[in-house]
């Protein structure tokens, strides 16, 4: 009995001096980035609090008719980049794709962090949090996409997490079990989150089977471009030169990037297409604003500009292999698929529910623009996930994988 | 087996022949069946029942509550007192920036005579309700008796999806209560003790808002709704979500 205990202080104390041996092992500039972010996604939590406190509608500009703003948008970001992260890092260590190895366990780190980042969120835009925690569980509807998003997403971060336990101590065969049944309830749980917006009638943008669809697939297309910019990003933060088996899984990442970019280039066409021909009443006047209206810089340079067609050439002309390119490529995708997240969300809300009734009150668009707070909250998101970033880079040793490699 | 009716053959007995009678019961003929169309919001009576309830035979022993609370808003008879909507406010304390029911206009400068007219809005207590399907906690529920969208405010996490679903814009956040709030056709407030009409329908001068139990066969609003020869609607029946609230005109 003495024995065991005596083990385990030795075996705590070592694991703590190796964590603190790691996280000391960085560099001024890693340290002052660290506390930056830190600073910003606490600063960010401090603000949600006092606008949870003191009322949201002092703080924050969504209104009756427009109640989703900025932070549901970053909100859905985050989660569409999670799903995506555990969707194509799944491909290595769950489907076996060997190409895809080296990148499994920071892009499983990193869809923790982002979906953290995501709960963190939307944890000041729901306007009583903790109620969801004790009635999701005690007065659940089944009907409802909310339920199951939440109570699929908790799961997933479950499982999620076990995996990337698993994956760090080597254990192949839970970590598998883990990442197969994480990608499936990341699946199911963030197609309900399209399916929040794609099952309301009466919101013609939105209304339909195209949201689930589009949702699960522009996750894996966020996913392509976060692995390349974090794994890039990576390299710098240890000082590393990227070993070949690591260049070869950025090179299939960016050949599967460029599939995914065609995937929604396509769809996205179609669906402005639909949204234009036999002009649907509610739905034309929104795809009128992409395309010629208020959100039209939006659409056209950010969405099409920077999120398609800038990675598209770039992930193109650097065959895979230009680092430069494909970081540049795939951090001009993040902000673009931002947008889109944005204009997705807003879109659907800027037509009156009265608008084709033809009253004063909403024969205009409706107008939303995101307060200081809501977008230091949102910032703090981004914030927050950098930090993990940072952190883990240390505290796992820059997520080596040669190790877990050893076992095939 | 059938001989093909010969349309080129039929004598044109021309549009100067057809009486204004004829005309007038055409045209009612026509309204009675599609509805008339008015920005994709009207519908007339026959087609309202039919999105409302199942078919026309069945609806009345199809009212699935009892008593089954309805309104039908007399649009023209609305002057824009707001009187509804300030009884609404007393009774139901609600914020002064909020509103449970409000009144829309509608100006229509190239109309021939009037121009402009007023619609009041408020929750139409679907029988459909999207608001309580998209809640996670089911803290918007159909009272199962008499069919009133409520609020249990204590389950309400305030995610604003129900407000997103609502096609009538009848929901709004009460940060006083913390929770969601809405129309209940002060069930809480009036009907519950005994009052026989909502706020609104009780402060109204002009008798724009008839309150009653379309269950019942001998209220004005079941009359109302039942008839074919004024044209009866609902606001936004693509939303598919068979609301209890109808509108008319007369």
């Amino acid at each position: 009995m003495a024995n065991s205990i005596n083990t385990t202080s030795i075996s705590l104390n070592a694991i703590e001096s190796m964590v603190i041996g790691r996280l000391k092992s960085g560099s001024k500039g890693y340290y002052l980035l660290l506390a930056l972010f830190g600073m910003l996604a606490a600063v960010a939590a401090g603000l949600g609090v006092q606008a949870m406190i003191k009322g949201h509608e002092h703080f924050y500009n969504v209104t009756r008719e427009m109640p989703w703003g900025i932070l549901i948008i970053t909100y859905v970001f985050f989660v569409v980049t999670s799903t995506g992260l555990c969707l194509v890092s799944s491909i290595g260590h769950v489907f076996g794709i060997q190409d895809f190895m080296p990148i499994a366990k920071r892009s499983v780190f990193l869809s923790i962090a982002t979906i953290l980042s995501g709960f963190f969120v939307i944890a000041f835009e729901i306007k009583i949090p903790w109620r969801m925690a004790i009635y999701n569980v005690i007065s659940p509807n089944i009907t409802s996409n909310i339920w199951w998003m939440g109570t699929l997403y908790g799961v997933y971060l479950m499982l999620m997490f076990a995996e990337f336990v698993f994956l760090n101590l080597n254990i192949h065969k839970p970590a598998v079990i883990c990442g197969f049944s994480g990608s499936v309830a990341g699946i199911a749980a963030h197609s309900n989150l399209g399916a929040v917006f794609g099952l309301l009638m009466g919101r013609e943008f939105w209304h339909g089977p195209f949201m689930p669809i589009y949702f699960i697939t522009s996750a894996m297309m966020t996913g392509c471009s976060v692995i390349i910019v974090f794994h890039v990003l990576a390299a710098k933060v240890n000082n590393e030169r990227m070993d070949a088996g690591m260049k070869r899984a950025l090179e299939v990442t960016t050949k599967v990037g460029i599939l995914l970019i065609c995937i929604i280039a396509f769809f996205t066409t179609w669906k402005m297409v639909s949204g234009i021909a036999g002009e649907p009443g509610g739905k034309y006047e929104a795809v009128m604003a992409l395309v010629n209206g208020p959100y039209a810089f939006n659409f056209w340079v950010l969405e099409v500009g920077m999120g398609m067609v800038l990675p598209l050439v770039l992930f193109t002309l650097s065959k895979g292999k230009n680092l430069s390119m494909m970081f540049v490529g795939a951090a001009s995708m993040i902000v673009g698929i931002f947008v889109m997240r944005y204009d997705l969300v807003m879109v659907g809300q800027i037509v009156p529910v009265f608008h084709e009734l033809g009253v004063n009150e909403y024969k205009h668009l409706l107008q939303y623009t995101p307060s200081l707070y809501e977008m230091l909250i949102a910032f703090g998101g981004v914030a927050m996930t950098m930090f993990l970033f940072l952190l883990g880079e240390k505290l796992f040793a820059g997520h080596k994988v040669e190790a877990h490699e050893g076992h095939h | 087996m059938f001989t093909k009716m010969k349309l080129d053959n039929l004598k044109n007995e021309g549009v100067e022949n057809v009486t204004m009678k004829e005309r007038r019961d055409f045209l009612k003929m026509g309204l009675a069946i599609t509805g008339i169309f008015a920005g994709g919001t009207i519908l007339s009576a026959v087609s309202s029942m039919n999105k409302v309830f199942a078919s026309s035979e069945e609806f009345a022993s199809k009212y699935p509550y009892k008593p089954h609370y309805s309104m039908v808003i007399h649009q023209d008879r609305c002057i824009d007192c707001e009187r509804c909507v300030e009884a609404c406010a007393a009774t139901n304390s609600v914020p002064h920036e909020a509103y449970r029911t409000r009144i829309l206009e509608k100006d229509v400068p190239d109309a021939i005579g009037q121009k402009r007219e007023f619609i009041p809005v408020l929750c139409n207590q679907c029988n459909l309700p999207q608001c309580t399907r998209v809640c996670p906690t089911k803290a918007t529920y159909k009272n199962p008796k008499n069919g009133i969208v409520m609020m249990d405010i204590a389950k309400c996490i305030g995610c604003l999806t129900c407000q997103e679903s609502c096609p009538y814009n009848a929901r709004y956040f009460n940060e006083e209560k913390k929770a969601v709030d809405k129309c209940n056709f002060c069930f809480d407030t009036r009907l519950s003790k005994g009052e026989q009409l909502t706020g609104c329908a009780a402060a109204c001068p002009a008798k724009c808002r008839i309150f009653g139990d379309l269950s019942d066969q001998g209220s004005d609003v079941y009359k109302t709704v039942h008839q074919i020869e004024k044209a009866v609607w609902v606001l936004r029946p693509e939303a598919g979500t068979k609301p209890n609230v109808f509108y008319t005109k007369g």
